[in-house]
């Protein structure tokens, strides 16, 4: 065996050896898809964003890396020498330097995996409760009065909600409900504090916060007796817990669960002192604008009344009472004038005929009215004239006395 | 909702129960029949309550205070 080996040409290049190595090594199942645990160390976070260290136990001593994109998921987490995780991965070699490592895209704390179980649990059941029907969500003030905040005092999230609420509605009152947010005392603090809320200040809404941290550090919001709390709460709750990516079993009983403790001030104060500013300047134009207008439709009902006014005057009166005259006048003056030329036409007739009817254009052509001397009678019957009698006869010139001597009866 | 003038002093008025008031008064003020007295009536009060909501916005800042077993206090902590 040992000449064969002595005496035999190289058959492997270490490239071709190393690769070898590495297709049977990354060909294995179990090691393609492994979850491991052990202890951190020889923690590295390179320029790059990826994570080198070596897991350790007793025994042996695990290569690790974790790419950058995978890193970030655990970007809150404290990692450094000492700690203990469980990874899950895969084998890989590099072949560089042939060395093979656990190339890592799952990293938790050791017990992270049972309370992940126990987080399942706890929110079946609950749900079953219906401690999480969004019909149960009360709606949220526009406009809050009284904010109440339950978060640790010395935390950055407190400094950072109320910076938010200082710069978008300072008009507001903030009440703190201190109480750890961390550890065992945790859960009893938080309800504690949601009950003296509630009965105390009673105020139009709460914000439960907390900054980022592990899922250890975030625990208390996973405790029923906070999340049934925060259900029975009588101010409506908004949840700030940790960062975007981290989900709490209060974030679901809350009535409205924002990623971070900014974005829980935010969602507190839909209107800002920026929009009541803006509402408030367009009331004020409003208020100018319709009075202007009502003054302008006084002005204009004054300005009718006043040509009323002036149409109805006295003097305008008088005016056509002498423009009314000087018609009448006219007219008179017409109706006369016609009346006159009328009148001398007839006049005329009248004359022709007067004159056609004198007794003396009948005497012109000969004829001679007799009448009795005494009375004076138009004499028309010889009866009337016994002989004897005297008798006027009037003739066209002159006058004649006449004595009657013999009268003739007409009679036949 | 009818306007009340003169009800209560414009100053003691939280900035919600002014803004409503001032509200309220633009919508009197924007529709018709009222006597012009009474119009200018309307249009002071609006005028004093949009004083001082512009006040209370200006000079606004926020107040933190902290339950301390039963009791409020002042807040104290980090600015």
């Amino acid at each position: 065996m040992s000449q064969i080996a002595l005496f035999d040409t190289p058959r492997f290049s270490v490239t071709d050896f190393t690769r070898r190595v590495r297709r049977l090594l990354e060909g294995d199942q179990a090691l393609s898809d492994a979850w491991v645990q052990g202890e951190i160390s020889n923690f590295t976070r390179a320029g790059s964003g990826h994570l080198y260290f070596t897991l350790k136990d007793a025994g042996a001593a695990l290569r690790c890396v974790m790419w950058k994109g995978d890193a970030l998921r655990v970007r809150g987490m404290p990692l450094q020498d000492g700690l203990s995780v469980e990874v899950h991965g895969k084998i890989g070699v590099y072949e560089i330097s042939g060395q093979y490592q656990l190339i890592i895209d799952i990293l938790r704390t050791a017990g992270e995996g049972a309370l992940y179980a126990e987080f399942m649990r706890l929110k079946a059941l609950l749900e079953a409760q219906g401690l999480f029907d969004p019909l149960r969500k009360r709606p949220l003030p526009n406009f809050p009065r009284v904010i109440g905040i339950i978060t640790s005092p010395t935390g950055a999230a407190l400094r950072d909600m109320l910076n938010v609420l200082r710069r978008r509605l300072p008009l507001v009152e903030v009440v703190l409900a201190a109480t750890q947010v961390q550890g065992n005392e945790a859960p009893v603090g938080i309800v504690q504090a949601l009950q003296k809320l509630n009965t105390l200040v009673r105020p139009d809404v709460i914000l439960l916060a907390r900054g980022g941290g592990s899922i250890e550090d975030l625990w208390a919001f996973n405790d029923e007796r906070v999340v049934r709390a925060v259900a029975a709460s009588e101010a409506p709750v908004i949840t700030g817990v940790g960062h975007e990516t981290d989900f709490t079993l209060v974030d679901f009983a809350s009535d409205l669960r924002a990623p971070t403790p900014t974005a829980a001030a935010e969602l507190a104060t839909p209107i800002t002192v920026l929009d009541l500013d803006g509402a408030l300047q367009l009331d004020r134009q409003r208020l100018q604008d319709a009075l202007t207008r009502q003054i302008d439709v006084r002005r204009a009902e004054l300005e009718l009344m006043n040509s009323g006014l002036r149409f109805y005057s006295p003097a305008r009166r008088l005016q056509n009472e002498n423009q009314r005259l000087d018609e009448l006048v006219r007219r008179v003056t017409r109706a006369q004038a016609q009346r006159i030329t009328l009148q001398s036409v007839h006049l005329a007739g009248v004359s022709r005929r007067l004159e056609s009817l004198s007794p003396l254009a009948v005497l012109r052509r000969g004829y001679a009215v007799i009448t009795n001397m005494e009375d004076g009678k138009v004499i028309q019957d010889a009866s009337q004239a016994p002989v004897g009698a005297e008798l006027h006869a009037r003739l066209a010139k002159g006058m004649l006395n006449v004595k009657v001597q013999k009268s003739f009866s007409q009679e036949a | 909702m009818s306007p009340t003038p003169k009800s209560k002093s414009v100053q003691e008025l939280t900035y919600e129960a002014a803004f409503t008031e001032l509200e309220a008064i633009v919508a009197a003020l924007e529709s018709e029949g009222r006597s012009l007295d009474e119009s200018l009536n309307l249009y002071e009060r609006g005028q004093v309550l949009s004083a001082h909501c512009a006040a209370l916005l200006e000079k606004a800042e926020l107040k933190v205070r902290q339950l301390s077993g039963d009791e409020l206090t002042d807040f104290e902590g980090q600015a």
